[in-house]
């Protein structure tokens, strides 16, 4: 049985007026991994994001978490249950301080969010653990910034900082080290290590180095259509995923096989 | 070495800095309240009242508008909705106490609001726009149709009537006095609006939607909510309105009252509390000044240019120009 999935799919499929974008994808992902998701761009990645968390309908299939089809479960719902997704492109509230950002998470479980007569000072009880995340994510510093004027690499932070506000039990991180230089990858990698603890992580990562470092277990995706899965030696031992990376050629310099902490990554 | 920053004192010096701007907050208001006590001295207390009804409106509009993100092009119906019902009651049923009229009024705008909001929510940016001023369009012909609003002619002698049976509205310093107090009360339930949890999540709603939505909030919820509230406050200016002026007419349903209010927030600064006070103030002036000389043929066309104007150059509106010169200034 699938108790042991923490998150599955059956057969997902999403279709765009005829295009297939992404086709018949069973998904398994084990309670407590870090799972890797990666493929070429346009591979659906990003679009089985937003399926499993409600952003776009799937065409066909089901959803399970714990065992229990949330199909048709909308996207906050699916939030509160613990399945917290972040974006490709930083998903920040920019006019906002980085405290304010944090506390935003924290409110979803307040019931006062319709409260449209009290007083904003009742808030303030939830300073303290917003400082305590900041703090964790190394901005506690900025806690009064406004964060349109934060660095992008701690603007990254402070949105894993607010995931993790909400308590998730699946985080859902898509690229969190997307146009970072090699320091700021580092301390994504080292947050996302450190965030992972009891819980289960799935990830899309261009960097391999990324992957290699931190995934227990990975799907290569190509052409909306799960091309391989495995831990790294036998996905990166794959032909098939070297064909899918390299052209079919093989004359690509940027293969999964060549070097480790090769990104593999074109235009975005 | 670096003394480590201790995060309960970086805590402690966000929430002075939260206390010195709600006493700034409060110095203003108080500064405005004596300024709007002490108008009627110097200007006719009908043009002031024409002012704060305005200002009501453009703060009701701005609630959506520059607080949720939300761009109505439908507003006029609220406020016709609003000066029609009460209009009708008070000039029909001789008993009604004119409080009860101005209730009823913002009631009816309030339910055509959550007509509204249900049925144009869903829709996105351009197209949310175009949904409202659709359904005020459709109003828009109701009103012209029905026999109750006078049709081209509008509603005439509307009885100002007592306020609790006690106090005569007819008398223009009266009744002053009791439309200041109605925006006083209306202009602090906004600024308490802003600022309450409910407001929080509206500034998130407007900053970046699908975060909003991915961090477990049923948007749609959070935004018919603050329509209904923008709808309710818009009404009850036009129930105001009609009892000012004695008079409710279409103009205040046709979509160029969707357009003004607009302009007003705009041109005041919108996302500002006090922007679109100023917008207004500053809108009825111009068109009160322009009608009086030799450009009267031409408010329309200035009203136009000046729209252009701060679309183009000043996006922050009079108030958040200013706020921006201070902060620069100051920091
Ligand atoms: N809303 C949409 N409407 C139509 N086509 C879409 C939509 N969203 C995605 N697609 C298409 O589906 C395919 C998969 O896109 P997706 O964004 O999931 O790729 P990805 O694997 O995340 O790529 P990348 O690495 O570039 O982020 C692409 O061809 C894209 O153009
Ligand atoms: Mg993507």
């Amino acid at each position: 049985m699938s108790e042991q999935y923490v998150l599955e799919t059956r057969n997902l499929v999403k279709e765009f007026k005829g295009f297939v974008a992404v086709d018949d994808v069973n998904l398994q992902i084990r309670q407590g991994d870090i799972h890797a998701l990666i493929g070429p761009n346009g591979a659906g990645k990003t679009t089985v994001f937003n399926l499993l968390t409600k952003f776009l309908p799937p065409s066909r299939g089901q959803i399970l978490y714990k065992g229990e089809d949330i199909t048709a479960l909308k996207s906050a719902a699916i939030a509160r249950k613990g399945i917290v997704r972040s974006f490709q492109i930083s998903a920040v509230f920019p006019h906002m301080t980085a405290l304010e950002n944090i506390r935003v998470a924290l409110q979803t479980f307040e019931n006062t969010s319709y409260s449209f007569w009290k007083s904003g000072n009742s808030l303030h009880k939830l300073n303290q653990r917003c400082m305590e995340l900041l703090d964790e994510v190394g901005l506690a510093g900025f806690a009064n910034t406004t964060t349109v004027e934060l660095a992008y690499g701690r603007k990254r932070a402070l949105e894993l900082a607010t995931t993790l506000a909400m308590e998730p039990e699946i985080l859902l991180l898509d690229e969190p080290t997307q146009g970072m230089g090699s320091e700021d990858v580092d301390r994504v990698v080292e947050l996302v290590r450190k965030a992972a603890k009891g819980r289960t992580v799935l990830m899309v990562e261009h960097n391999l180095s990324v992957v290699s470092k931190l995934c227990d277990r990975i799907t290569v995706l190509a052409q909306g259509a799960v091309l391989t899965e495995g831990d790294y030696a036998t996905v990166s031992a794959d032909p098939a995923v070297r064909e899918v990376y390299m052209g079919s050629d093989g004359s690509g310099e940027r293969g999964v096989a060549a070097e480790d902490n090769q990104t593999v990554e074109a235009a975005q | 070495m670096n003394q480590p920053i201790k995060s309960t004192d970086i805590h402690q010096s966000i929430l002075d800095d939260q206390k010195s701007q709600d006493r700034r907050k409060m110095m203003i208001n108080g500064v405005l309240l004596l300024v709007l006590l002490a108008a009627p001295l110097a200007i006719y207390p009908v043009f002031l009242m024409k002012i704060l009804c305005f200002s009501l409106f453009a703060v009701a509009f701005n609630l959506l508008f520059g607080f949720t993100g939300l761009l109505s092009f439908g507003h006029a119906a609220f406020l016709a909705a609003g000066g029609y019902t009460t209009g009708y009651l008070l000039s029909n049923y001789s008993g009604l106490g004119t409080e009860m009229g101005i209730i009823a009024g913002t009631l009816v705008a309030t339910g055509l609001g959550l007509a509204f909001a249900l049925l144009s929510i869903r829709r996105q940016g351009i197209y949310f726009a175009m949904v409202t001023l659709a359904l005020a369009q459709l109003v828009f012909f109701f009103f012209v149709q029905s026999e109750f609003t006078g049709g081209e002619d509008g509603m005439h002698g509307i009885p100002r009537g007592e306020l609790f049976g006690l106090v005569s509205l007819e008398d223009n310093l009266n009744m002053y006095y009791f439309v200041l107090a109605v925006f006083i009360a209306c202009y602090l339930l906004v600024q308490r609006v802003v600022g309450s949890p409910f407001g929080q999540v509206l500034k998130a709603i407007k900053q970046n939607e699908p975060r909003a939505v991915s961090l477990g909030y049923n948007v749609d919820r959070y935004k018919i909510l603050a329509f209904v509230l923008s709808a309710a406050l818009a009404g009850l200016a036009g129930s105001m309105k009609s009892v000012v002026f004695q008079l409710a007419s279409l103009n205040d349903a046709h979509w160029h009252m969707s357009g003004e209010v607009i302009l007003m927030t705009l041109v005041g600064g919108m996302g500002t509390l006090l922007g679109p006070v100023v917008g207004a103030t500053f809108v009825v002036n111009v068109e009160y000044q322009l009608s009086q000389g030799p450009l009267r043929d031409w408010v329309d066309p200035i009203l136009g240019a000046i729209f252009v104007l701060t679309v183009l150059a000043f996006r922050s509106g009079i108030v958040g120009e200013i706020q921006k010169f201070m902060r620069r200034n100051l920091s």
